[in-house]
């Protein structure tokens, strides 16, 4: 399905309008081209400030359609701010030429590597990647480890650090809190510090 | 934040010192709004003229790193014009306590100071026989804390605070009259901050300042009051609760140091406070080693304490970590979901730091400019040893968890969809991570006993792991039978519970209908909104709300009661905050913060690295002298070694600040890849003056250079009305503004506002200095 802005804004306002006088008994035929009915409503929370607002993702075939403010959440009430409100583009832009949506094209799709002393980066797949890392971070926690200081035990190194992040959800940064400290590391900040 | 966004209706007097709230916290006008239609007013503190400050009733502007004295002056004007809640500091505060005889402060040092540091042994009360500190509840004694106080702030005279300040005495006047009349016992003052007020040389104590004002006025613990930190980020509440920080274990526990805390039972001891709601604090540590090492823990062997690495006594901060990064003494970094080479201070210095790393893994939806670091502006790649993995992330609709916001409240949100490509949850990553080294460390290693001992099972193979053991692990559980805790008062020290975040308890404790997921809103009520999420501790709403009651339990403001005694029982229209059952008003008169071993709130702090009182000094690099003494900065700050030479007045005469818009976000790395925002304010810029610009010949659209020692940058000029010179202290002084989220990556590259900011920071935390350094401007 494909559809223009203007076609786009030309349906919502009809839709709108149709909503109005016949409440919710939406007729199926011609709403096939509107892409908010039939859609999925998932409730998520803003990425962004603090503030916590509700905003509702609309999901049709597997495909973000558009996001929008959650009109029953208690903070917000539907609305939402500039950024609020561009939340589909983390995901989904419309491409300028066809006004088609399609996946914002600078999002991170596949594990990239950039060798020592390389100009490029490299395509690679997350079992080679984490296998990797792994042997990185046992290299250096091994070479570094510190048991004991001046007789007491203190199972550190000093040498690697883990910044982040207010960025990740609750239970994330409870896993990565939980594997970091197993591993001993203690150079450990994020942006609460900035 | 003590109270939460809705509550701010409740306020008759909204006070937004270091925040532009209309602009990066927009929907907290909603409530804000909500409460002037009522007659409330809005106070607005900023050098700018922000988009707050334009809607405000009141706008004063106040020269960048001079809160203190602004603070201490309403402090000065609440005690002299007897404004302050005598009833309310007698019974709450540690007002009446009677100070050591050892204390002092003179010509801005507290007692105590010897060479960059204070011994706070003097910081303390003076004791009965019984061992109890004595108090004087007339407030009469010129030893007892308000009268420390008073004295303390009398030097804040309003001359004094608008000759540092920059503002006209009538704009004080006005802010204070307005602001201080809130010592009304019905009517409720809110304090509103945010990076304006911690991001300082002496940010803590900003924060602090705000605290004493508040209570003096009786403004915490009641709906409508607070002092209520606007967070900058979705989840940093619950990031910083889960201990994302090198100095705390999750729920606030201190991370053991080495030299303290060799064997559980020191760490007990020492960290365990007698009286309080720490007193359970053995409880929240040992469920957390449950959590962590399961049936590995046991009473035998310390529950695995010694699994836990243990502090060297040094600061392992974000300044102190690309210190040592810089000394080549760190050689591997995670950076997950942030970006350091535009959001750190003295940013080229961090960027270069970042080339003595040997291997970096960055995890973000973007490609940051922390992971292309290498390939930056006028770098070598071929003279950078560094291998970089760049992981590609989930955003948030497109994987379930749940995050804090600024009001405690942790929400959960839904998968919506699955991730582009190969982008994967970071809860995912952290799984494979884990498994990984556990292949690694089977075959040897290392000390692998923590690695291989930890409880770690939330999914078999590739598969996305369960969310929901993970969170069940974060509420709590009883071990025999993984059953979930309902919330941290059935925590115990023998080793029959497992709670990951003792904090969180409650939030996930019903598999079926958990807390955190639920959606129902109040129907009528003062907006608590008690069963929509969870608010943690316990889903208490407004903290310390004893506090809103007068001591025999009376609500000081009937309209809006929040716990309240009546008809001989507790009612409430919150989640008490104190000891409340079969408890009358007479017995928790004098205990309302259960969080302080005092029991009572602290006008005067022990705890602080710089002082008991918030005490003005200038920035680090600040264009005049200090008034108040001849202690030009906080007397106990770090000068690291990267900060390298401080700007001069003569070199640098201007006054460099920095700040967001509303179309960007911190870094800038995800709305600068957004279309629709990096359209809307796709260039970098900086705001100078009418006057500034005439007299540099700098027109509006025009290029700039801004440089400090630290670095130059280019940017476009936008000549405004909104920043106009302050007189200070006689001197003519002018800012330049600028936001900070621009860098060399994303739709729209644009230099980096922190090239210019200082690797300096604040005693207490360490956050740095990116509101007040010394710059200079010229045409480009």
């Amino acid at each position: 399905m494909k559809i223009t802005r203007r076609e786009f804004f030309k349906l919502t306002g009809l839709a709108a309008l149709a909503a109005a006088v016949v409440g919710c008994d939406w007729d199926k035929d011609p709403v096939i081209s509107y892409p908010l009915v039939d859609a999925k409503e998932v409730t998520t929370i803003c990425p962004y400030c603090s503030c916590g607002c509700g905003a509702i993702c609309y999901v049709v075939n597997g495909k973000l359609v558009s996001v929008s403010g959650d009109p029953d959440h208690p903070i917000n009430e539907g609305a939402l701010c500039s950024k609020g409100a561009s939340l589909l583009n983390l995901n989904t832009v419309y491409n300028l030429r066809t006004h088609s949506p399609e996946t914002n094209p600078n999002r991170l799709t596949k594990v990239l590597y950039r060798a020592p002393y390389s100009k490029v980066w490299e395509k690679k797949n997350w079992r080679w990647a984490m296998d990797r890392i792994a042997r990185r971070v046992k290299e250096t926690r091994d070479a570094t480890f510190e048991s004991q200081e001046k007789g007491v035990i203190v199972n550190r190194t000093l040498a690697i650090a883990h910044l982040g992040s207010a960025a990740l959800d609750n239970e994330e940064n409870y896993l990565l809190a939980k594997l970091m400290r197993s591993l001993g590391i203690v150079n450990l900040d994020h942006h609460a510090r900035l | 934040m003590t109270n939460h966004w809705i509550d701010y209706q409740h306020s008759d007097v909204i006070m937004a010192i270091g925040v532009n709230t209309a602009e990066n916290h927009p929907m907290s006008m909603r409530w804000i709004d909500r409460a002037r239609e009522r007659g409330a007013k809005l106070i607005s503190i900023d050098p700018r003229l922000t988009r707050t400050a334009a809607v405000a009733d009141l706008w004063l502007p106040l020269r960048p790193g001079t809160d203190i004295a602004l603070l201490g002056g309403l402090i000065n004007y609440t005690i002299e014009k007897e404004l302050y809640q005598r009833e309310y500091i007698v019974n709450y505060t540690n007002a009446a306590y009677i100070l050591d005889s050892g204390y002092f402060f003179a010509d801005g040092i507290f007692s105590g100071y010897a060479e960059g540091s204070y011994n706070r042994d003097t910081w303390s009360y003076e004791l009965d026989t019984e061992g109890n500190p004595r108090k004087d509840p007339s407030l009469q004694h010129p030893r007892c804390v308000f009268q420390v106080l008073k004295d303390h702030y009398a030097r804040y005279d309003a001359e004094t605070v608008c000759k540092i300040v920059g503002c006209s005495r009538e704009d004080f006047e006005l802010v204070a009259s307005t602001y201080c009349a809130t010592g009304a016992p019905d009517k409720a003052g809110n304090i509103l901050y945010a990076m304006g007020i911690t991001q300082s040389t002496h940010g803590s104590q900003n924060v602090r300042a705000t605290a004493v004002l508040q209570l003096l006025l009786g403004n915490i613990g009641i709906p409508g009051g607070g002092v209520n930190a606007q967070r900058g980020e979705a989840n940093v509440q619950g990031s910083t609760d889960m201990a994302m920080l090198y100095h705390i274990l999750p729920g606030y526990l201190n991370m053991p140091q080495g030299m303290d805390h060799p064997t559980l039972a020191d760490y007990n001891a020492k960290e365990t406070p007698a009286s309080s709601y720490w007193s359970n604090k053995p409880k929240f540590l040992i469920s957390m080693l449950k959590a962590w090492w399961g049936e590995k823990a046991t009473p035998e062997n310390d529950f695995c304490y010694q699994w836990l690495p243990k502090l060297d006594g040094k600061n392992h901060s974000h300044i102190a970590i690309f210190e040592a990064m810089a000394r080549g003494e760190i050689q591997g970094m995670f950076v997950w979901g942030q970006n350091p080479a535009v959001g750190g201070p003295q940013a080229e210095l961090e960027r270069k730091a970042l080339e003595n790393l040997d291997w970096m893994v960055a995890v973000d939806l973007f490609e940051t400019e922390t992971a292309s670091f290498w390939r930056r502006p006028k770098a070598d790649p071929a003279s950078i040893k560094t291998e970089v993995f760049l992981l590609p992330a989930a955003a948030s609709y497109e994987k379930d968890g749940s995050v804090s916001n600024s009001g405690r409240w942790i929400q959960w949100r839904h998968k919506a969809i699955e991730p582009p490509g190969e982008a994967k949850s970071d809860l995912w990553i952290a799984d494979q991570l884990y498994k990984a080294l556990r292949y690694h460390y089977s075959l040897g290693g290392v000390f692998p006993d923590p690695i291989l001992g930890l409880n770690w099972d939330y999914g078999q193979g590739e598969e996305e792991p369960d969310i929901e053991k993970v969170a069940l692990e974060i509420n709590g559980y009883e071990i025999e039978n993984h059953k979930p805790l309902e919330n941290f008062t059935k925590l115990a020290a023998d080793g029959s519970t497992a709670c990951g975040c003792w904090i969180y308890s409650g939030y996930y404790n019903d598999l079926e209908d958990p807390p955190a997921k639920r959606r129902i809103r109040e129907q009528k009520g003062i907006g608590t909104h008690a069963d929509w999420a969870f608010a943690w501790p316990l889903n208490r709403r407004i903290l310390y709300n004893r506090c809103s009651s007068d001591p025999s339990g009376k609500p000081w403001n009937p309209k809006v009661p929040l716990v309240f005694w009546e008809g001989g029982e507790w009612r409430m229209n919150d989640v008490p905050d104190f000891a409340w059952k079969d408890n009358p008003p007479e017995n928790t008169a004098q205990s309302p913060f259960i969080m302080l071993p005092e029991l009572q709130a602290r006008l005067f702090s022990p705890g602080m690295a710089d002082g008991p009182l918030p005490e003005h000094y200038e920035p680090a690099e600040s264009p005049v002298h200090n008034v108040l003494s001849s202690q030009q900065n906080n007397p106990v700050i770090t000068w690291w070694q990267g900060l390298g030479k401080l700007a001069t007045r003569e070199d640098f005469p201007y006054i460099g600040t920095t700040y967001r818009v509303s179309e960007h976000w911190q870094s800038g790395i995800m709305t600068r890849n957004s279309p629709w925002l990096a359209e809307m304010a796709p260039e970098m810029f900086v705001e100078i003056s009418v006057q500034l610009a005439e007299k540099l010949g700098i027109s509006n659209g025009s290029q700039v250079f801004v440089s400090t020692p630290r670095g130059e940058i280019k940017a476009v000029a936008y000549v405004t009305r909104r920043l106009k010179p302050m007189q200070v202290d006689g001197k003519l002084v002018e800012i330049v503004g600028m936001p900070w989220h621009w860098g060399y990556r994303g739709l729209f590259p644009g230099d980096s506002a922190n090239v210019l900011t200082p690797h300096v920071g604040d005693p207490n935390t360490t956050i740095p200095e990116y509101k007040a350094f010394l710059c200079n401007i010229r045409r480009a």
